[in-house]
């Protein structure tokens, strides 16, 4: 019993439906009090008064925008190496979500970025990068829907997430050597120093953890739908050889 | 390889447009730039680096999708694939070929502009230099985006989507190189770091593009 | 009610437009997987009555 069982797209297709309502269910018990508890319950900060509570959307949205671009940088590698049409379609499947985070993170700094810093936008190397990280999606996900054949499509977007990814690490570097920034470093790291306070920190893990049930959902039910898709055009390639 | 390299230039002299359409376009961009932001020679000289650059990669992404798709309706990529040379070849050639039909000449091009631009002194260098560096990367990266889109229809706009991005590092350490390098300050650490992506572009995009080629070509 | 002080309409705005796209972005992805799933299992059929 190995873990490439489940590239199977059959058993894959039966774990998930089994898995799937408890994603979802421990998703609704995270994410919705920590969302009220974030938005509720807690006190003013120092620095930023009331405003501390954009963070509960904020942080986990910009962190699940950048896990899922390296998910499916893993994703697109397995399909390279070992052909396993579950870890293509889930990559492809994940990049709806990614994108959305990503507006999500980009919105709400930016609307927090007004009160804070007095500017919706500047050109920071965190926000330009974000940015960049949107138009990475945007090209990935337009040649997923310009190409007609499913496997062709597959090969063709993973190289490009490939080749992607290592362009979009290099564009972190160039944009910071350009553009030193206003953004403050990274407010969760494990160095407990630069640690924000509990009162903050306990529902932002919350939000966090909901956030990522909350893509596990997501992502399930979208590679589900990409399996049948592949299903359906398998089953209509046949009907019309047939008919031929 | 030099055969085809040969032939590859051979056609784009023939059919002009893909060789003069790049320097003409470039040349109208710095036109139409001092319209946009108004004739006052201080602003135009400190913009001139950056505009240019910008101008030299939107020329060059306008050849792009010439690079493989002609021989690609044509069915003599098919053959060229059956030919005795490695993929990663032919793709190193056909970059090579538009580096030499649209870099070449944007870079010989660039300090002339810079003059409508009142570039000061040291800039023509800089940028000549920086162009001279920075465009092979732009071909290359152009025609791994090229390899990609080769088989659809209307690939041109999707593969402006695709190749900008890439552009990003490439734009911005060349045009900061340029801006350095103008203003007099030490520009070596944005021109090493450029030539770096030149490099691995070079060493590694062709085995990227020359996957993509064989799943189109399949 | 609670107390937002002058960063309300910072708050609630971007809390609206997260829930907003995080609801669509649902219901998007809901409604997908139940069209698919009714397609396949209409195309099944045809093809087992084909058989």
């Amino acid at each position: 019993m190995s873990l490439w069982e489940f590239a199977n797209p059959v058993k894959f297709m039966a774990l998930s439906g089994k898995v799937l309502p408890w994603v979802i269910g421990l998703c609704a018990i995270t994410l919705i009090p920590g969302m009220i508890w974030g938005f509720f319950f807690t006190p003013e900060a120092t620095n930023f008064g009331n405003s501390v509570k954009i963070i509960y959307i904020h942080v986990p949205s910009a962190m699940m925008a950048i896990n899922i671009w390296v998910m499916m940088l893993v994703t697109s590698l397995i399909w390279i190496v070992r052909r396993h049409h579950v870890s293509v379609r889930a990559a492809k499947a994940a990049a709806l979500i990614g994108v959305t985070m990503t507006v999500i993170a980009l919105i709400t700094g930016a609307i927090w970025g007004q009160p804070m810093w007095g500017t919706y936008w500047a050109w920071d190397p965190r926000l330009t990068s974000f940015l960049i990280l949107f138009l990475f999606y945007l090209g990935y996900m337009a040649l997923w829907a310009a190409i007609d054949n499913p496997d062709t499509a597959a090969d063709l977007t993973s190289v490009l997430c490939i080749v992607g990814s290592v362009f979009a690490v290099l564009s972190r570097y160039a944009v910071n050597f350009w553009n030193q920034g206003l953004h403050q470093g990274a407010s969760l790291s494990l160095d407990k120093e630069e640690h924000v306070s509990n009162v903050y920190f306990q529902p932002l893990l919350l939000c966090i953890a909901g956030f990522i049930l909350l893509f596990l959902a997501l992502v399930l039910i979208r590679t589900r739908t990409e399996l049948r898709l592949v299903r359906l055009h398998r089953l209509d390639v046949r009907e019309r050889m047939k008919d031929a | 390889m030099i055969a085809l390299l040969v032939r590859d230039l051979r056609l784009a002299m023939r059919a002009g447009g893909g060789f003069g359409l790049g320097l003409a376009f470039f040349l109208i961009v710095s036109t139409l730039v001092p319209f946009g932001v108004g004739p006052e020679a201080a602003i135009l000289s400190r913009i001139a680096p950056g505009i240019l650059w910008v101008g030299a990669l939107l020329a060059c992404l306008l050849s792009l999708d010439r690079i493989f798709q002609l021989d690609f309706e044509d069915g003599s990529l098919d053959l060229l694939a059956t030919a005795p040379i490695p993929m990663e070849g032919i793709v190193g050639v056909k970059a090579l070929a538009h580096w030499l039909v649209t870099g070449l000449p944007l870079t010989l091009a660039a300090p002339v502009l810079g003059t409508l631009m009142n570039l000061e002194s040291p800039g023509h260098f800089w940028i000549f230099i920086t162009l001279l560096i920075g465009t092979p990367a732009l071909s290359m990266i152009g025609a791994f985006g090229a390899a990609l889109t080769v088989g659809l229809k209307r690939g041109g706009l999707l593969l402006s989507l695709l190749v900008l991005p890439l552009y990003i590092p490439t734009l911005i350490f060349g045009a900061e190189a340029a801006t350095r390098g103008t203003a007099g300050l030490s520009a070596s650490t944005p021109l090493l770091m450029m030539a770096g992506i030149t490099a691995g572009s070079i060493a590694l995009l062709p085995f990227a593009a020359a996957a993509a080629l064989r799943v189109n070509l399949r | 009610m609670l107390e937002l002080g002058k960063y309300a309409d910072a708050i609630l705005s971007s809390w609206a437009i997260t829930l907003g796209l995080l609801i669509a972005l649902i219901l998007v992805t809901w409604r997908r997987s139940v069209q698919v799933k009714q397609q396949l299992d209409a195309a099944e059929e045809r093809a087992k009555r084909n058989d």
